[in-house]
């Protein structure tokens, strides 16, 4: 039977070769003033520090600015800040805020607000909260300089502030003054734009303005660092949540700019005249197979290790992005492939890519056919694409497998239980991270092993905990990747995940857009129109 | 006649506590956790649970609805969890697109539907007949998400007459608000036209054998004349009493419509508010949507007085 994304498939499909040939559209001339963006999602929440959503980060990075920010190679440099002095003792570290940066509303920006936005990030995301302990005191020492006061040396401490993952923005005292559990109001920041929230429709439209004020740091933009130049009056993002129809407003001209196009859909908008269909994100999404480990069968690592072997992740990729080689890559080990940590020590597991010798690994593990419940996101095209391939390979290694499919939202709900299947619980689930969040141990949340601290799955091993922790304090670059070897060495071994490769999320455009370039993030700065 | 409607508004209050009671407790039972879908993928437990007990909903369930309906009853539909705006807001936001559509459907529906029913009852048994009910059943059978995507193709892609998606106020002037809705009326409608066309037909085929028609006749009253102003208003109660009912149809119908078209419409809003949890907004919109259906029957009921006199409240 054909479903409805099929069908959408097919209808843009079969529009845009007809459309190829023809003039540009009559009826959606946008103004050059105006880029309107379709986001990857809808944007429900303003606030970046109470909700960790993409979209809402992307919301971000156009209304508020950074401290540092990161650069196209990775490199933190300096944004809202001229710069930082570390003490000789190495237990101060003193920033200076640029000169002449105001808030939306028109009040400067103080060394005061930026010490209650680190302090209401820093109690919410997991990197500081890592280095939380070695951190004595964030203090004002004037209007343009803050100073952070240390236990012991923190060489992270600029990675932190000037990491994507979860950034940390800067808003005006008297909002970031806010628990950080309770969303924000008021979405005055000192970004490039300013969020006009009268105009904000949630599930239709937002918009930002120009911020008038804003003052770009000197240098071209790089990655997210470099000078962030507004080269527009206003940002529309008008939510289309049909892909098929997003497409054909695209090629319609009646969009500027698709953040997530389906993969289905990417070879077809390559086809129109006047659309670029690129790579822009830095990083890859990565996806995860994972297990919980509290019940059987998969409270047994020389099962969770069988099915491992049986793991080939050109399956898993080719289901979720096509059979284009340039649309993803095979990354068999832990952390992010292309960067610093990247290896694949103690990994030869995820090269036997043999469902007969999965098989016999399974009888010799001593699985007894109980139920492994698989629950897949219905909704979610490319987890429920990882999903339906684990299902059919479990079934295929002997495995007695039930796969329940339901929205997201019930997923999500469900991997919380720590029941056992017959009351509810649950045996392996899949998701995706973007590249950036598996790039260290310490946003690597799949790596924790703390027990019932950990992430969901909830695997318990002390020696992956103690090798994080070793890590923090690693003291050059290649201690730092040995104890990152090591890492990976025992997380093949305990198999709390099996990590599944990683696919390039491709955006599209107009080609009338000027200045696109690529970042770790979908930002608008620097983009304009002819 | 204004006594009955008093008590007919009045018994809206029972029927709407039943629908308040059964939207909470169905959605309080339902799978699915806001917390966690704001404390987005990679959260830990500890954060969702932290989220959860700052929204409240860690709280039993007689407390909680307890508050709703305390809130409801002071005029407060609450506050949507996830956008931090009141919901009477969110609703208002929505309403223009989701009743511009329903209207422009309702109008182009009633327009189709009832000459298409008469004429196929008049020529019964021939090709025009047959034709009425194979549309009728192609309307019954295609799903609105087809149509939508065909007369997008065909109206948007390939003539490029209209636009693909979308929604302009009223405010900015009827065409670009009519061009918007052609093509989403159009779709939605298509069961509408069935449902009236099938009802109107066989309505009509009843009053068409009747002897006051053969009576007319006899008189020498035109076909016209006694098509639509003899049978016509003779089978009109049951007509309207369909195009009553099918509100729901079109409700239904309008979240699909919304969400192939990219209406911000109230379809489309009830749709983001499940996948999210947003119990707040689900509740207020589901209210919404009973009391117009409530109000509509009784509109329904009062209009059966403008076409068969025998009927009094």
């Amino acid at each position: 039977m054909i479903g409805r994304r099929q069908l959408a498939g097919l209808a843009a499909a079969a529009a845009l070769p007809a459309v190829g040939l023809r003039a540009a559209p009559a009826l959606a001339q946008g103004s050059n003033t105006v880029l309107r963006v379709i986001p990857q999602a809808n944007l429900t929440s303003l606030d970046p520090v109470w909700t960790t959503a993409v979209v809402t980060r992307n919301h971000a990075f156009l209304t508020y600015d950074q401290l540092c920010a990161q650069d196209a190679s990775g490199v933190i440099q300096p944004q809202m800040v001229e710069g930082w002095e570390v003490a000789q003792d190495r237990l101060s570290w003193t920033f200076t805020l640029r000169p002449g940066l105001l808030f939306h509303d028109g009040e400067k920006v103080l060394a005061k607000d930026a010490v209650a936005s680190i302090k209401r990030w820093a109690r919410r995301d997991p990197f500081m909260q890592v280095l939380a302990p070695s951190v004595a005191e964030v203090e004002t020492l004037d209007d343009r300089r803050f100073r952070f006061r240390l236990h012991r040396p923190v060489p992270l401490l600029t990675a932190a502030l000037g990491q994507t993952q979860f950034p940390c923005f800067v808003m005006p005292e008297r909002i970031a003054q806010t628990d950080p559990f309770q969303q924000i109001r008021d979405p005055v920041g000192s970004g490039p734009f300013r969020f006009v929230t009268d105009q904000w429709n949630p599930g239709q439209k937002a918009v930002w303005a120009r911020h008038d004020g804003y003052v770009p740091r000197a240098g071209a933009v790089d990655g997210l660092a470099g000078g962030r130049a507004p080269k527009i009056d206003r940002v529309e993002w008008t939510v289309i949540s049909d892909p098929a129809t997003a497409a054909n407003a695209m090629v319609q001209g009646e969009q500027d700019y698709w953040e997530y196009p389906l993969h289905d859909l990417a070879p077809m908008l390559r086809r129109s005249r006047d659309l670029v269909v690129q790579q822009r994100l830095l990083d890859g999404t990565y996806g995860v197979c994972r297990f919980n480990t509290l019940h059987p069968p998969f409270d047994n690592p020389a099962i969770r290790r069988a099915v491992a072997m049986a793991v080939d992740q050109r399956d898993y990729l080719t289901a979720v992005a096509g059979t284009d080689p340039d649309a993803w890559g095979v990354c068999e080990g832990v952390f992010t492939c292309g960067t610093a940590l990247a290896n694949e020590a103690g990994g030869e597991i995820l090269k036997v890519h043999s469902v007969e010798r999965a098989k016999a690994a399974l009888v010799a593990a001593g699985y007894k056919g109980e139920k492994v419940v698989l629950i897949a996101p219905s909704d979610y095209p490319q987890i429920n694409a990882l999903s339906l391939v684990t299902a059919d390979l479990l079934q295929r290694i002997g495995m007695n497998v039930e796969l329940v499919s339901a929205d997201w939202g019930t997923v999500i709900q469900r991997r919380a239980s720590k029941e056992p299947v017959e009351k509810g619980g649950w045996s392996v689930f899949h998701t995706t991270s973007s590249g950036q969040s598996l790039s260290l141990p310490v946003f690597n949340l799949f790596l924790r092993a703390n027990g019932a601290n950990a992430w969901f799955g909830w695997p318990d091993d002390p020696e992956i905990e103690r090798l994080r922790g070793a890590w923090v304090e690693a003291g050059d670059p290649a201690e730092s990747l040995r104890i990152a070897e090591a890492l990976n060495r025992r997380a093949m071994e305990v198999m709390a995940y099996v990590p599944l490769g990683f696919y390039w999320q491709p955006s599209a455009w107009r080609k009338n857009l000027t200045g696109v370039f690529r970042a770790p993030a979908t930002v608008f700065w620097n983009i304009g129109k002819s | 006649m204004w006594a009955y409607v008093i008590r007919r508004v009045l018994a809206t209050i029972p029927v709407m506590a039943v629908v308040a009671l059964f939207v909470f407790s169905l959605l309080y039972l339902a799978p699915g956790d806001p917390a966690a879908i704001i404390a987005g993928d990679q959260a830990t437990p500890q954060d969702v649970e932290r989220i959860r007990a700052s929204l409240g909903l860690d709280r039993p369930y007689l407390v909680r609805f307890g508050a709703w309906v305390w809130d409801i009853a002071h005029g407060d539909l609450g506050t949507s969890i996830f956008t931090n705006l009141p919901v009477s807001r969110m609703i208002e936001q929505r309403i223009e697109p989701t009743l511009s559509l329903m209207v422009v459907t309702l109008i182009l529906a009633i327009s189709i539907a009832v000459p298409m029913g008469v004429v196929a009852a008049w020529k019964q048994g021939t090709i025009i007949d047959r034709a009425v009910m194979g549309f009728a059943v192609l309307g019954f059978s295609v799903p609105v998400f087809v149509v939508g995507y065909l007369l997008a193709y065909i109206f948007a892609l390939e003539l490029d007459w209209l636009p693909v998606q979308g929604y302009t106020p009223f405010e900015r002037g009827i065409g670009p608000w009519f061009q918007n809705l052609i093509l989403p009326a159009i779709a939605l409608g298509g069961v509408y036209i069935a449902l009236i066309a099938r009802i109107t037909r066989a309505t009509m085929l009843e009053v068409l054998s009747q002897d006051y028609i053969r009576t007319a006749r006899a008189k020498g009253a035109g076909q016209v004349s006694i098509l639509f102003l003899h049978a016509l208003k003779n089978a009109a109660v049951p007509i309207v009493t369909v195009i009553g009912i099918g509100i729901a149809l079109l409700i239904g119908g309008a979240v699909v419509t919304e969400s192939v078209f990219a209406i911000p419409g109230l379809g489309r809003l009830t749709v983001d508010a499940i996948l999210r949890r947003d119990y707040p907004v689900i509740q207020g919109v589901v209210l919404l949507f009973s009391f117009v259906y409530v109000l509509v029957n009784l509109v329904i009921d009062l209009a059966y007085t403008l076409f068969d006199p025998r009927i009094r409240y």
